[in-house]
């Protein structure tokens, strides 16, 4: 739960977080960051940024070493822990990096293990909490100045928001409603379609970008079909993954797909008045400024 | 009963109880329905699928499962594991055979993708996060693909996607003390 309070002359309550924004986000995601800093802002939730904190791991962490990828987020938890507030997490792979560990720590005799190696006793009494799910709580008024009328989302959730259910503790793993119904109250018109927790090809691109073009474009290609504008997401791999490889996916395959795919931050500040500059819009290899413009929506 | 030896090896019982306690997971229960396999993103590459590992684990097939390209395309997606009937953690089993792999020393069968896991974990110990380019140089140099990505260069200098300079964090000392001490933990539990 957030602290709430009131805010002196502004009648919606105070939301404080503490703020891990991911190595990612302070770099090839940087527009997930700002936009969600910018929209948190702006809807009267305050995220205070851990100090100096270091990675979680990802898969990389607990593909190769089981302890490792304990006791990296283990020292993230123990940060929030010690902040004293729930901890809001843009990034999909922290989050179930963070998540996982938490589970983990139930049991007594591992966070044992785990509290020697980072050197301080762990609870688990720390709540981590995905970016998505606090900025589309119900609760929260959404004070849309810019409808997004007329523009048709695909709302892609990924793995590791909504799997597995017992760890993240979010939403419905095969067929996910949480952003469809943000989109919906920002004004857009959110698609059905059948992949939107599939697996875009996670962290492979490098080694086997085969397997990425193969897995995105099967999700790219069904989104097309369905008739989406754009794509939405709350995952800097999603977004690396399905942005980025558009091209290689026209070579490979032949469909020119052009599908604008952005982070639902970005598209909550377009409907709150943030401008296209402000959002970072213009840093996606594949640019949705046409498609924005030609929907009158910048 | 030459036979019966043959289809099932000496050490079937010990590579199932290891992986049935280092898991906590009853991998005997499963009766290979296949719906792990059929929901998997990456079953199409693997040499053997999900399925097929489960029941070499009943067998005892240890080689086969720790050289297999299984445990190193497994993106830990969670599919498997969220939809099995008889609700085995299958990602959670196969995440502990890859590690077992690697504390036996086996080949990896992706050698890249372990390549690529310990460059991004070399990034974590030097800076304490992930430094994207420096990672993209160390997978390079240590896959030999020394040219890998280099055609995309150019549209993510224009698009200012790179972060040249690494990130400072005061946190690097504690990411390098705890890798240190799992690293200590680790040789002690060996």
């Amino acid at each position: 739960m957030a602290k709430v309070g009131s805010n002196t002359g502004n009648q919606t309550a105070e939301r404080v977080y503490s703020y891990y924004p991911g190595c990612s986000q302070l770099a090839t995601a940087e527009e997930y960051d700002v936009s969600a800093r910018l929209v948190s802002r702006k809807l009267g939730i305050e995220l205070r940024e851990l100090e100096d904190w270091i990675c979680c791991g990802a898969s990389a962490a607990h593909s190769t070493d089981h302890w490792l990828s304990l006791a990296l987020p283990a020292h993230t938890l123990k940060q929030a822990e010690e902040a004293g507030l729930p901890l809001a997490v843009p990034c999909a792979m922290c989050f179930s990096r963070l998540k996982f560990a938490l589970h983990e720590l139930e049991n007594k005799e591992t966070r044992d293990i785990v509290s020697h190696i980072i050197e301080k006793e762990l609870s688990t009494a720390v709540a981590v909490e995905p970016m998505l799910k606090i900025l589309a709580d119900e609760s929260l008024p959404i004070p849309v100045v810019k409808p997004l009328s007329g523009l048709k989302v695909a709302c892609y959730y990924g793995c590791l928001l909504v799997r597995p259910p017992e760890v993240v503790k979010f939403d419905n793993a095969e067929n996910p409603q949480t952003m469809e119904r943000l989109m919906q109250r920002l004004g857009a018109e959110p698609i059905n379609w059948g992949l939107k927790t599939a697996c875009c090809g996670a962290g492979v691109a490098f080694p086997r970008l085969d397997v990425v073009l193969k897995l995105s474009y099967r999700l790219l290609s069904l989104i097309k079909a369905s008739g989406a504008d754009c794509v939405a997401v709350a995952c800097p791999m999603c977004h690396a993954n399905l942005d980025m490889y558009q091209k290689d996916m026209k070579a490979k395959f032949g469909e020119k797909l052009d599908l604008p795919v952005l982070y639902f931050t970005q598209l909550m500040g377009l409907a709150l008045g943030f401008s296209p500059k402000e959002l970072l819009l213009n840093k996606h290899i594949t640019n949705p400024l046409p498609m924005l413009r030609k929907k009158e929506l910048i | 009963m030459q036979d019966t030896k043959a289809i099932i090896p000496e050490p079937a019982s010990s590579l199932l109880s290891f992986v049935q306690s280092n898991t906590g997971q009853n991998i005997s229960s499963c009766y290979q329905c296949g719906k792990c396999s059929a929901g998997c993103p990456t079953a199409y590459a693997m040499d053997i699928g999900p399925r097929q590992v489960m029941r070499a684990i009943q067998l005892g097939l240890k080689d086969e499962i720790l050289g297999s390209s299984a445990i190193w395309l497994c993106v830990s997606c969670q599919t498997c594991s969220v939809r099995c009937p008889r609700e085995i953690d299958i990602a959670r089993v196969i995440e502990s055979l890859r590690l077992l792999s690697q504390a036996e020393g086996t080949p990896p069968a992706q050698r890249e993708i372990a390549v690529f896991h310990r460059a991004f974990l070399q990034q974590v110990r030097i800076f304490g996060r992930l430094y994207e380019v420096g990672l993209g140089i160390m997978y390079n140099l240590r896959s030999g693909h020394f040219f890998n990505n280099m055609n995309r260069l150019p549209s993510l200098f224009a698009k200012k996607k790179l972060r040249l300079i690494p990130q400072r964090t005061k946190g690097v000392s504690d990411a390098r003390r705890i890798a240190a001490r799992v690293k200590k933990l680790e040789s002690e539990l060996k």
